[in-house]
């Protein structure tokens, strides 16, 4: 065995060993997928190349098993005009209008959360205001989708702070208000917490950078944090196979974020594309230089020569296959014409950013890395970034589904004591305050959000955001939303659930839902149970996008949430961007003041499979999730910003889990105002627990009432008038009556009393 | 009036202070923390955020900045310095204010709106409220507990140099429920809640509180 600098692995030797035994399995590849690599290459990988096409094909870069599914989300996709950008490049792109563009994306980083919760999360921040970045655009809010074990379950408290105090670390140093997002508790997932990181950012529409490296002879720039040994786990084998190194095999597996560095590195992208010396630009995030070579090659002219020797260091002695698979963060890779260089070098110095000619474009179709003068990679591009393999991977309906379905909550014992009910709700794991979490995230930085959490949806002001740039009234507004208790029941469903709420939740602002974002959160693809769970959800999705006309932008696949052979609940998170034209007419969260009558949109029906309620009152998961009525939520979308348009509204709030009853409570502790009200009639419980979609609750001032019923009956949108705000209880006549302070007091104890 | 406004490579809330300032009808002009040069300004802000990444303590790195080495002497001159949040952290570091901001009692970040008791209306910044006014600012940050020692604290009180205090609850366990501080001459002024989140009905923190910080100042410079 060779020793020291004689030990790279280079192509001729690997044209010269052909025999040598790699370690492809213990990268994680299979037999076949290596016997490809060399069939592609004509010979044996070398260990540098091996890494490359390991972590590319992996199931995180590649989207084998997801694929043949993901599909849909295009062949499906409604006609949009807004959408410039759509799926395959680091995150999608939206016009806004008035020469303004949206980019928005959400991506999981759940597995190294779970080992080490502060880093794992904030780093998860990190990786996707990165891809906003690389979008051309200056990232302006983030918001994150959380998932935690049972609350009363000993590892909640070890991750859950953890994971917040990532988030709130990392996030308030890059001065992004974080407006909203989700945090979810059940048993389900305490050896697999989500954490869903969503960033968006605003740029002019002709702005838009693409992650591509056309024109041979242009530069290849590596800027940012040094590379150093983080996340690069699997490359110890190979480091430790072939050069029979200890000291390399143990490496930390979860990479460490630096916010400080991805302040300056938001800073400085955003100089560089005002002096308008990017040609093309990829960050640098999973699978770290080998990504980020091979795709910018791919996309562009097709062919890239890079010398790895000229990557600067934090550990000078990583081999370059630790180079290649580094996941070290902060980093990003630009395509530059040469007579730029110097002016994009001068910006970075400004901002203290280290930044390094590596390579350059070539018109070869081979991308082409040497070590020491060695030729160590010398492979197509395409074939390590795009022609990845592709797995139809089986599937078919748990064996236990339809005896779940068929244990419906129908049988539980119903409470006669209603405000008891009330109490116990508001103060559960799910429905209680986030503000425990949500305290910990500055929402203010920048000055332009309008609405935060705990509003239903965030919403920033687009003005103000690029000094210089053109005046406009519009806002965009953001909601994500899951229910892994639905998507349970039935994945098909529980994914057009949690569009229709964030679809619901971004209309209740005022604005014009637009596009979506999603992080599909399942366990392993080899289990074909888990596999047809996946298939419904991505089958429910895009059917219910191209219905609601919201198209697919982009979006993450999480895959192997499970431990040993437990899965998570199927949880496919969407989040959904909206467009207002005023934001100043925006429609504020909760009761705003007294005298105002109180309005129920939508119908409710005896719907309680997967509820809330039966959750929290009997542990009981069965039946089938509320019924999917799409027609309904785009009608009520429509009654909502038109209200919103004309000024009707003083207050809306979205109904969803724990149904009116719980909203009414939200919508009183809102701003401290009371309300009495009476139930449409029938059945108490059912009225107010009952979760059925497309309802949502507003206020306005009474002379606007029946401007309010007209719109609501010419679109078909049931409308009952409940009663009026005020006072400081509230009342739900003849049922229940609770003061807003006790409905503080129970909301407000739970976290507090587990976290302190 | 033109306010200058610092940025220091990780300063996160100088776009919100030039806002801030251009409401109140005053010039923000920027301000590079490697330049040596106050370009003339009226008065500075310097805004709250991490400074440079604030890794040792915060602000302990800003003093040294090239503009700060412009600053003090000025600041001792006479010119009108506000320093919210990481600002704040600065001037003390810098000592043109005494005492230390130190991690907040409960360890954690804490972001929310928080009343405010003004109890100095006579410093460059503050002569647009009245004393005992309650105000209403947002606060931000997880090394807001200001701490100095007992006599520090006893002259601050005795000379009514504590400008601001929370009312309500604590949200950091600072010493006297301190919110922000002046020099002897009242010139300088710094606070950990952010006035600059605060002048818009639209954004930032419900109501618009935090107008009467530029709008002193703006009084003060016309009539200077």
């Amino acid at each position: 065995m060779p020793t020291s600098a004689m030990s790279v692995d280079t192509v001729k030797r690997a044209a010269q060993t052909p025999d040598e035994r790699m370690p492809f399995a213990e990268l994680g590849m299979k037999q076949d997928e290596y016997d490809r690599v060399v069939t592609i290459l004509g010979r044996r990988p070398t260990g540098s190349e091996l890494a490359i096409y390991s972590v590319m094909w992996s199931e995180h870069c590649s989207y084998k098993s997801s694929k043949v599914h993901l599909r849909q989300f295009g062949t499906k996709a409604p006609k949009s005009e807004a959408l410039l950008v759509g799926m395959g490049e680091n995150a999608g792109v939206v016009d806004i209008g008035d020469g303004w563009a949206a980019t928005f994306k959400i991506e999981s980083h759940n597995h190294p959360s779970y080992v080490e919760p502060h880093q794992g999360a904030a780093t998860g921040v990190g990786g996707i205001v990165r891809d906003i970045m690389s979008m051309g655009a200056r990232p302006v809010a983030v918001m994150d989708s959380l998932r935690f074990g049972g609350l009363d379950q000993g590892d909640t408290r070890r991750v859950l702070p953890g994971v917040v105090e990532g988030i709130s670390h990392y996030g308030n140093c890059l001065g992004l208000p974080n407006i909203g997002g989700e945090v979810v508790f059940d048993p389900c997932y305490i050896g697999n917490p989500l954490v869903n990181a969503l960033c968006v950012g605003l740029l002019r529409k002709d702005q838009i950078k693409l992650a591509t490296a056309p024109g041979p002879g242009n530069k290849v720039i590596l800027f940012g944090a040094r590379t150093g040994a983080d996340g690069i786990g699997g490359a110890s084998v190979l480091a430790s196979a072939t050069f029979e190194d200890e000291s390399q095999a143990k490496r930390p597996a979860v990479q460490v974020g630096d916010p400080f560095m991805e302040k300056l590195l938001i800073e400085c992208c955003l100089e560089l594309y005002q002096a308008d010396v990017v040609v093309g630009i990829q960050d640098l995030g999973a699978a770290g230089v080998s990504c980020a070579t091979t795709e910018l090659a791919a996309k562009g002219t097709g062919g890239m020569n890079v010398d790895l020797n000229l990557v600067p260091l934090r550990d000078p002695t990583l081999r370059p296959e630790e180079i290649l698979m580094s996941e070290s963060q902060e980093r990003m890779m630009a395509v530059v014409t040469p007579g730029d260089i110097a002016a994009f070098l001068a910006i970075c110095e400004k901002w203290d950013v280290p930044a390094t000619v590596i390579g350059e474009v070539t018109d070869t179709g081979r991308l082409v890395m040497t070590w020491d003068g060695e030729v160590i990679v010398d492979i197509p591009p395409g074939t390590a970034a795009d022609d990845g393999p592709v797995y139809e991977r089986p599937f078919h309906e748990p064996l236990g589904q339809h005896d779940l379905n068929l244990d419906t909550p129908d049988s539980l014992e119903r409470p006669s004591d209603l405000r008891t009910t009330l109490l116990q709700l508001i103060a559960s794991a799910n429905l209680s305050s986030r503000e425990w979490v949500t305290s910990q995230y500055d929402r203010y930085v920048r000055g332009n959000t309008v609405l935060a959490q705990p509003a239903d949806a965030g919403l920033l002001r687009v003005s103000e955001v690029m000094p210089g740039a053109e005046e406009t009234t519009r806002g965009i507004a953001l909601a994500t939303d899951g229910n892994g208790r639905y998507a349970k029941l039935d994945p098909y469903a529980g994914a057009q659930l949690a569009l229709s709420e964030a679809y619901r939740n971004v209309a209740v602002t005022g604005a014009t839902p637009l596009a979506v974002t999603n992080c599909l959160n399942f366990g392993s693809p080899e289990d074909p149970e888990v596999m047809w769970q996946f298939a419904e959800a991505v089958r429910g999705l895009a059917d219910a996008c191209k219905t609601l006309g919201v198209p697919v932008t982009g979006g993450n696949v999480s895959f192997y949430n499970q431990t040993g052979s437990a899965a998570i609940n199927p949880t496919p998170v969407v989040g959904v961007l909206g467009v207002i034209d005023d934001v100043a007419k925006r429609v504020r969260s909760g009761f705003p003041a007294a005298g105002l009558r109180v309005v129920l949109l939508g119908a409710t029906y005896d719907e309680f499979g997967g509820s809330e309620w039966a959750h929290v009152a009997h542990d009981h998961l069965g039946g089938l999730p509320p019924r999917v009525n799409l027609e309904a939520e785009r009608d009520l979308a429509a009654v909502l910003t038109e209200a919103s348009k004309q000024g009707l509204l003083e207050g809306s709030h979205d109904l969803s889990d724990g149904g009116l009853g719980i909203a009414l409570a939200e919508a009183c502790l809102a701003q401290g105002v009371g309300a009495t009200v009476s139930l449409p009639g029938g059945d108490a419980f059912v009225d107010l627990f009952s979760e059925s979609a497309a309802r949502a609750l507003v206020c306005l001032k009474p002379e606007n009432f029946e401007t309010l019923t007209d719109l609501c009956a010419r679109l078909d949108v049931p409308c009952y008038g409940l009663g009026e705000t005020g006072g400081d209880s509230l009342v739900v006549e003849g049922v229940l009556e609770a003061t807003v302070a006790e409905l503080r007091m129970s909301h407000e104890a739970t976290l507090p009393g587990v976290f302190g | 009036m033109r306010v200058g406004v610092v940025t220091f490579p990780g300063t996160l809330d100088d776009q919100d202070a030039a806002r801030a300032l251009r409401l109140a009808g005053a010039e923000a002009v920027p301000l590079w923390h490697a330049d040596h040069d106050l370009k003339g300004v009226d008065a500075v802000f310097l805004p709250g955020g991490f400074s440079y990444g604030d890794y040792l303590r915060c602000g302990a790195i800003s003093r040294f900045a090239p503009l700060m080495t412009e600053l003090v002497p000025a600041a001792k001159a006479g010119l009108p310095v506000l320093g919210t949040c990481n600002g704040f952290q600065i001037l003390c570091e810098a000592h043109l204010l005494p005492g230390a901001l130190v991690r907040n009692a409960g360890l954690h970040y804490v972001c929310r709106d928080q009343r405010i008791r003004v109890d100095n209306a006579s410093t460059a910044w503050t002569t647009d409220f009245a004393e005992g006014q309650e105000i209403t600012l947002p606060v931000k940050h997880g090394e807001g507990r200001y701490v100095a020692d007992a006599e520090t604290l006893a002259e601050l009180e005795a000379s009514g140099r504590v400008v601001f205090r929370y009312a309500g609850s604590n949200p950091n366990g600072s010493l006297n429920d301190i919110a922000g501080i002046t020099n002897e001459a009242g010139n300088v002024v710094g606070l950990m809640p952010h006035p600059e989140h605060a002048v818009e009905e639209l954004t930032g923190a419900p109501g618009v509180d935090g107008r009467g910080f530029f709008s002193s100042i703006v009084r003060k410079l016309v009539n200077a």
